[in-house]
This record gives structure tokens, sequence and C-alpha cells, in this order.
């Protein structure tokens, strides 16, 4: 469920309005925008950005980019892209990176609907004129672009129908390559990148049943590269994409200096989604709210954003 | 005799004379149609038992041809998308010489008519095509087909030149090193292939064409699927000309044949401009097979 609270009634006129006021002058009313923009879900936000440009003749974003700076700027600008393209645009963003987040990467492509991917594809050929497969194959090599490009490339099945017996014979394979520590099997590529979720899930089910440890811990025996940390974030996001998140969002948390792209990147992309249930996880697992821990370590305007994501008033 | 010499026509060619087995046959009586079997020593051979048996190669071919025009009519009737799933699975099912068959969809579909064939492909089969593609193909050819399957490419025209000469080096050295690696299982040749746009291809095949002195497609010659692909990518025509030329040889098989069909359902505009295809397909087709095809092609201009 989302965390994102919104008015039933509002009027995109009078937001647009209030946002340029905000800009006005010397200074900036980040209190008023973060009281806006942070209490606005995905329509109302399409809304505001249309009726900022008919009225204005300029784009919302490119006022708040002007305004605004810092992690804060950072955040609020991505959370007034539509969710597809602001996917396109991490995708963007990972792919540029010294070492390519291939983690983010990842997120994107694996925990929404084949439909979701399929939109952020079309978002970053819209915005960067050239498809997200033939960046990612061209700044990444060996087995990591191997599974990268197969993972994104991939137009999943998305019923809940699943083969029993290639359930079994998959969970085989698998168990057998992790067993033998061979991660960089052509098989274990091809299962977790064309499979449907149903699947998998069901593959990864019988996993379980079978060999009694589930295929996360099976996984954790091996390196820690890049590719095989990709491989494990793979079959997460695909089991338990909220315990995924919870977990990402931990490591970010108790990380010496936050790691503020990715506690950015978790809230902002499932504040509309399940920020909720993940929130419920992370309290379960850290004794302590998320809302807490934000509060505790970060600041300022940033921070005041995010707790307006989670769910502050 | 003049009716045997019009029943051996009716039968030959691509397609079946139906207006002329009619005429023939439908008031044809007893003695008449015996004296047809017994002149008729291509179809009909004389049984030890005393009768005129139809040869097992006539009755194979005779069901070919009947239904070459029912297979044309449901083709064209079918939406694209869901067309170019049956084929693709069609094709899967009947093995790797067929495999070209999903090259051709893949590479000369836009990148829209790809993805429609593979949404066709969930509602029909219940998998994704790159699922079953993965999993049934064990040969070296796997992993190119699974990638062109699965692209999505950008269609603008946008293309880096830089680029586009450095992996024309690339693909020179895959196609040289083919005695150390199939360049068909080349990781680096499969990753430019199947996630750059065609501008951008036809910009690497020039560069490549001034750097190796030959074109790709020439050194590429004895590479089937590969080549296939690198010609449905950047000159479709070519690779269409070739096919429908197989298919109206004298030598042709089956599998040439019913490439036709494929080709003039799915390649309209393509037919309107080959004039000298036309007019081999006016004299080799015939009956309602041949009506339907011309109808296809004159309607294509529209």
């Amino acid at each position: 469920m989302a965390t994102i609270i919104s008015p039933k009634q509002f009027s995109p006129v009078e937001d647009a309005e209030n946002i340029k006021k905000a800009c006005q002058g010397w200074g900036t009313d980040e209190k008023a925008i973060i009281s806006i923009l942070g209490h606005r879900n995905l329509f109302q936000k399409k809304l505001i950005r249309l009726a900022f440009e008919e009225i204005y003749h300029e784009d919302l974003l490119q006022q708040l980019k002007c305004e605004l700076s810092g992690d804060f700027q950072r955040a609020i600008s991505l959370w007034t892209l539509d969710p597809a393209d602001r996917d396109a645009l991490l995708a963007y963003e990972a792919l540029q990176k010294t070492t390519p987040d291939c983690r983010a990467i990842v997120e994107i492509a694996c925990t929404g609907s084949p439909e979701d991917l399929l939109a952020v594809k079309r978002a970053y050929k819209f915005r960067y004129k050239r498809s997200l497969e033939e960046d990612l194959a061209s700044c990444t090599s060996g087995d990591i672009r191997k599974l990268l490009v197969a993972v994104t490339s991939a137009y999943r099945y998305d019923g809940d129908e699943f083969d029993e017996t290639v359930a079994h014979s998959e969970a085989s394979v698998l168990h057998k390559e992790i067993h033998e520590k061979a991660f960089n099997h052509e098989e274990m590529i091809r299962i977790l990148s064309t499979r449907s979720k149903a699947q998998l899930n069901a593959t990864f089910n019988l996993y379980k049943d079978i060999h009694g440890r589930s295929i996360t811990k099976g996984l954790l025996g091996g390196p820690s590269d890049d590719y095989f940390s990709a491989l494990r974030t793979v079959v997460r996001c695909i089991r338990d994409p909220k315990k995924y998140y919870a977990k990402v969002l931990r490591t970010a948390i108790n990380m010496p200096g936050t790691d503020e792209d990715a506690l950015s990147r978790v809230i902002i992309t499932r504040a509309e989604k399940d920020l909720k249930e993940i929130k419920e996880l992370y309290l379960k697992r850290n004794n302590v709210s998320l809302d807490a821990a934000v509060g505790r370590d970060s600041s300022g305007d940033y921070k005041a954003f995010l707790l307006a994501l989670l769910g502050a008033e | 005799m003049a009716d045997l010499e019009a029943l051996t026509k009716a039968f030959s060619g691509i397609g079946v004379d139906e207006n002329s087995l009619i005429s023939i046959l439908a008031n044809s009586n007893h003695e008449h149609k015996k004296s047809l079997r017994k002149g008729c020593s291509k179809f009909f051979i004389e049984d030890d038992n005393g009768f005129e048996r139809l040869h097992q190669s006539t009755v194979k071919n005779l069901k070919l041809e009947f239904k070459r025009f029912r297979d044309a009519v449901v083709l064209s009737l079918l939406h694209p998308w869901e067309r170019d799933a049956r084929l693709i699975e069609k094709a899967l099912k009947q093995g790797p010489r067929h495999y070209s068959v999903i090259v051709e969809i893949a590479c000369t579909r836009s990148s829209d008519e790809l993805l429609g064939a593979r949404k066709a492909y969930h509602s029909l089969f219940d998998h994704s095509i790159e699922e079953d593609l993965a999993s049934r193909i064990k040969g070296s050819e796997r992993k190119l087909l699974v990638a062109l399957v699965s692209a999505y490419r950008y269609e603008g025209p946008k293309v880096d030149e830089d680029v586009a000469k450095s992996e024309a080096e690339i693909l020179s050295s895959a196609i040289k090193s083919a005695d150390k690696r199939k360049p068909i299982e080349d990781e680096d040749a499969i990753m430019i292939l199947s996630t750059r746009s065609k501008p951008h291809l036809q910009a690497v095949y020039e560069h490549y064409s001034k750097i190796c002195g030959k074109t790709i497609t020439e050194d590429l010659e004895a590479e089937g699927i590969l080549k296939d692909t690198v010609e449905c990518l950047c000159t479709p025509a070519t690779y269409f000309t070739r096919v429908l030329e197989a298919a109206l040889s004298v030598d042709a098989d089956e599998e040439s044949k019913r490439a036709l069909t494929r080709v003039i359902v799915t390649q309209k505009e393509f037919m309107v401009k080959e004039g000298n295809v036309l007019n081999k397909i006016q004299g080799i087709l015939t009956g309602s097979y041949k009506d339907f095809v011309l109808g296809l092609v004159a309607g294509g201009k529209n």
C-alpha cells in the first residue's frame, strides 16, 4: 500500500500558482513546496505539471532545478517525474557511474510487471535516443553483461499459469549449479531471465521443499563479485521485492554517511506502491521505525520531504 | 487427349486450377475417368491387383497444393501479431532448418510489431517467446535467436559514427576468428546485432566494407542464420527477393514454396515493387491461390 497522503479535492491550478509563489523572490519556500508536492499522488502531480506549463510556459521540473539544490532538489525532481520516466533516468544514471550500479538496474527490471519494464524502456528511448539494452551492453562486459541484458530484454509471460514439471527440472538445474559453484552457467541466466514470475516462484518454492534451504541461502555461499551479487538481487527481487527493499533501506541507513541515492530511490519509487508494507518489514527487522531512522540520519528540507512521502502530515 | 493434358496441367504449378478440375471431372463418367487414369502415368501406376493406383507422392503433393489457398487465406486474415506469433511457434517446433523464419520475423518487423508478436504469443501459448526459444533450442544459434527476439530497438535516425566504426571492427574480428570460435556465438557480435538500431547497423556495415574490402554479407556467405540476420536487418529486400526466387525455382521444395505465401502475405508493399517476381508468379501459380496472391499484391498498392 502507498504511504503518500493526498487530498481528495485539489486544484492543479491553485497548486501550480502556489508553487510559483514559493519560488519567487530571493529565497525559496521549501516547506510550501514539500507540503504541496509531498502530498500529491501520480495523477495529481501530472495535472499540476500540465497546469504549470499552461500558465507559465515553463516546465515545472526546470523551475525546481533552478530554485533548489542538493539531495532535496534531486529527490523532489525524481518524485515529480512520471514513474516510467523516473526509472529511465535512474537506469541512465546507474550506467553512467564509473562502476555501473547493477543493483538499480536489476530493481528496475525485476520488481515491476512486464508492462512496467516496457514503459521504462520506451521512456528511455525517448529520452536518450538509444535503447536501454544497447547502453547496458556497451557499459558492461562479461557475465554481468549477459545477465543484465537478458533480464532487461525479457518480456515475461504475466499470467499465473506454471508448469510443475518444468519447476522440478529447473529447480534441479539451479541446485546443481549452485552446488557445483558454477554460477556463470548459461542455464541459470536462461531460467532467471526468461521464465515468468509465477513459474520462477514455483521453482523457488520447490527448491526449498526439496533441498531444505531457500535458493537465496544457497546463493549466499558464492563469491562476492558483481555478477554474483546481481544474481542474488535478481532472485530476491522476484521472490520477495518488499523484503528486498527493506534490506536495501537498512543497508543504506546503517552505512557510515548514509547512502542517499539508495534511500531516495527506494522511498520515492515505492511511496505510491508498497512502502507501507516495506515500513512494517523494516520495523520488524530493526526495532526502529523507518520514519525515526530517516529522521535521525538525514536533515533539513530533504529529511522533511522524505518524511512527507513516508506519510507524515 | 485434351482432358488428359488439362488434368495434368491443373495439378502442375503452385496451387490447383479448381475451375479446370470442375469442368473436367464433375461430369466425367466411369469410363472417362478410367481412361484419364490409364493415360496419366505421371500420377497413376498400374497396380498388380488390377487397378490404377494413385502415386503416394502425388497424394502428398495434392494435399499440399489444395491446402495452399486455405493457408494463404487464414494467414492473411489473422492479426499481424497473432500471425507472427504462430509463425514463430511453428518454426520452433519444426526445428533448426526453419529457424530462419524466426530471424526473418524478429529482424524485419518494427520494434512495436515485434513487441505485438510477443504479446500475442503470451496470449496464445502462456509462455514468452524468449523462454520457449531458450529452453528448446540447444544449438549454437540459441543465444543469437533469443537476443534477436527480445530486441526493443531505438527507431530514430541518430547514429554515433565513432561507435559504428569500432563495432565494425569488432564484427570483423569476430568473423575472422571463425576457426577459434563460431561467429554466431560471439557475445559482442550478438550484442551489437541484437541491441543496436537499424540505422546504426547500416553505418556499421558501411564501415565494415571500408575496413574489410568486402561487404559483411559476402563475408558471412557460409554462415546461414547469421547471414540472414545481417541481411534482414538492413537489406530486407535482398533477403525477400532471394526467398521468393527460391520458392519459384524449378526444384523448389515444399518449405521454399510455403515461404511464398508467408512473404506475399506479410510483405505486400515489397511485393508491389517486385515486377520481375510478379511475372514469374503469373506463369507458375494457378487457380484460386494465384488469384488470391495477385489480389493481395494489387491490394498492397493501397
